[in-house]
């Protein structure tokens, strides 16, 4: 789904992701583990296309998108979650969530000044799209809450509705269960099973270790911007590399 | 935004802020109050449009004063120098704006948050320093005297206080009633994504350079057409108009009002001018007291009036939503919780007993 060719951010003189290739396979979840400042958020905004890359390829179904912008990518069906979302806190969750759709609609200024019925369809199907989202994720019942007034783990959900009502193939998770408790992120796991189950390809950056090694089919290991391993979670468990780059710094820290 | 308020007494509301304006008249005795109210409304036009790329879109435009003389000049140069008639230099007021604004916008909303706003900050100066000194033009310092009244349309003659002002008005009509439309519409929604977060907001596959000079352009648009009637209103023009002062009042009217809301902007744009008319007694001491107003309104009502209502309407409308949902015990399971309510059955497992495709591990 997703071929990524010898990929490199320098900032200065720092290479944040280096020569990294890899590919995202459809359908399935693959995670990016990695210790922090490893350029996991880098290599996201890369493919994303956030950061435009130094060198290498980015190909997503077969076409190069390398120099393509984050909106054509969202476009293209690229869709992606940020560590924060910024919603707009006095709005009701749905009204924050109906913009998402926007991307597949075509209504310009003339259609508000007009009062197009293309303008009404569309602002109709958006609307739909937020409520299909908003049950896909389980958040039915906030649907008329203010964005101020929901929890931390509620707001992860949000964040997985947005990036779900672009109607996307690709979603890009980053950190989807950073901040909130274990049991949650227990559900947000099964939120993301469920997007696996629905026929969309995932790809996340986690830190929580249980989380991944239960959740991924297939894991890229990070560290200093290099790809040190890759495989299935059995095999990234015993990778003598990952445990010493990796696991043996973490272990270091609880320590 | 507007979502939290009945749609069928908003609407009753404008409808009876639409007969106020239009009795206005007959309930004041003079002419002065007459002509105060008419120049409000004429900058309350303008704050509108800078409320929608301040307020909506989240780029604060210092140049917005510039624009709004771009305008009037282009009807006073017209006018005066060429001999147009009003009504066939007006509509060019707002089109001449927007031809300002393409290059303008387009270099300067490449920066963001507070490099657009100095950026800006630095055309408006050098739009005013140009309207100053290119005198072949715009006869500098002694500015244009002696701009026509705008002519008759068919019956109607705008040639007192009382007509003029309802020339103005239902400009101001046409002007709220469109920007009604846009913040309402997916364009709105578009324009407030942006000003939320220009990252997220690119990332759900909106264009920001588009969009952005979009309302750039409506907004110098709306300052544009403003500037064109208060040449004619005024009748005469100086290059202090493009001061960046005025941009300052209409930020000023905008904050007391509530930015980024439709009501707020043309409340402070109405409210403001008649508090200021009020302490004129005092002079320039009148400052003295205004200064203090606003710090304690900044500080203590920072979403401005209109903005300050919607949120708590909003707030009690959301606390009305919690009431009307299902009862949940706790925050904590609430995520695993909330799972039974979707039909998938991948959620539906209490966080207890997880599954666990691709392998269990401890």
């Amino acid at each position: 789904m997703l071929e990524i060719r010898n990929l490199t951010k320098r900032f200065g003189g720092l290479a944040a992701v280096n020569d990294v290739s890899t590919t995202i396979e459809h359908g399935k979840i693959n995670a990016i583990i990695g210790p922090n400042g490893a350029g996991k958020t880098t290599f996201f905004n890369l493919v994303s296309g956030v950061h435009l890359p130094t060198s290498g390829s980015i190909h997503f179904e077969g076409r190069d998108v390398t120099a393509l912008r984050a909106d054509k990518m969202a476009r293209l069906g690229v869709g992606r979650t940020f560590q924060t979302t910024a919603l707009f806190d006095q709005a009701s969750v749905l009204d924050n969530l109906i913009v998402g759709h926007r991307l597949r609609t075509q209504s310009g200024l003339w259609d508000v000044l007009a009062g197009t019925s293309r303008l009404r369809t569309e602002e109709r199907v958006c609307r739909e799209k937020a409520r299909e989202a908003l049950d896909f994720v389980g958040l039915s019942h906030v649907a008329n809450r203010i964005a101020a007034d929901i929890s931390q783990e509620e707001r992860k959900r949000v964040a997985f509705a947005l990036a779900l009502s672009t109607d996307p193939k690709l979603v890009l998770l980053d950190e989807p269960a950073g901040g909130v408790n274990p049991e949650e992120t227990a559900g947000l796991a099964d939120l993301i099973r469920k997007m696996k189950a629905a026929g969309l390809t995932v790809c996340l950056i986690e830190h929580k270790m249980d989380m991944i090694m239960n959740l991924a089919d297939k894991i890229m290991v990070l560290n200093y911007g290099e790809k040190i391993a890759e495989g299935t979670p059995a095999q990234i468990r015993a990778n003598p590399a990952v445990i010493d780059a990796y696991l043996g710094s973490e272990h270091a820290e609880i320590q | 935004m507007d979502g939290v308020i009945d749609p069928a007494r908003a609407r009753l509301g404008w409808a009876l802020l639409f007969l106020a304006g239009l009795a206005f008249p007959f309930i004041v005795g003079n002419d002065y109050h007459l002509t105060v109210m008419s120049t409000a409304y004429i900058f309350a036009i303008a704050t509108l449009g800078l409320n929608l790329i301040t307020g909506y879109t989240g780029q604060f435009n210092l140049a917005h004063a510039g624009f709004m003389a771009v305008g009037a000049y282009t009807v006073g140069i017209l006018t005066v120098d060429h001999q147009w008639p009003f009504w066939a230099a007006f509509p060019l007021s707002g089109l001449a704006a927007v031809l300002m604004g393409v290059p303008l916008g387009w270099v300067s909303l490449r920066l963001k948050g507070h490099y657009f706003s100095i950026f800006t900050l630095c055309v408006g100066y050098i739009m005013f320093l140009v309207i100053e000194k290119w005198e072949s033009l715009t006869h500098g310092t002694v500015g244009i005297i002696g701009i026509p009244l705008p002519g008759p349309i068919g019956p109607i003659a705008f040639d007192s206080p009382r007509t003029l002002y309802y020339m103005v008005f239902a400009f101001l009509v046409a002007g709220v009633w469109i920007m009604r439309r846009i913040a309402r519409s997916l364009l709105g929604r578009t324009f407030v994504a942006i000003r939320n977060s220009d990252d997220l907001a690119e990332s759900l596959g909106i264009d920001l350079m588009r969009n952005k000079l979009l309302a750039f352009l409506l907004s110098v648009f709306y300052a544009g057409i403003a500037g064109g009637l208060y040449a004619g209103f005024v009748r005469f023009l100086g290059p202090g108009i493009a001061a960046v002062e005025n941009t300052f009042d209409m930020t000023m009217y905008m904050l007391v009002g509530g930015l980024g809301t439709l009501l707020g902007p043309l409340l402070g744009a109405l409210a403001v001018p008649w508090l200021t008319q009020y302490l004129q007694f005092l002079q320039e001491y009148r400052f003295l007291v205004f200064g203090p107003i606003l710090i304690l309104l900044v500080i203590f009502v920072p979403h401005g009036i209109v903005g300050t209502y919607l949120g708590w309407k909003a707030k009690r409308a959301s606390q009305a939503a919690l009431a009307a949902a299902p009862p949940r015990s706790s925050r904590g399971t609430q995520g695993a919780q909330s799972s039974p309510s979707t039909p998938a059955a991948a959620t539906g497992a209490p966080p207890a007993g997880r599954p666990a495709p691709g392998g269990r591990h401890a």
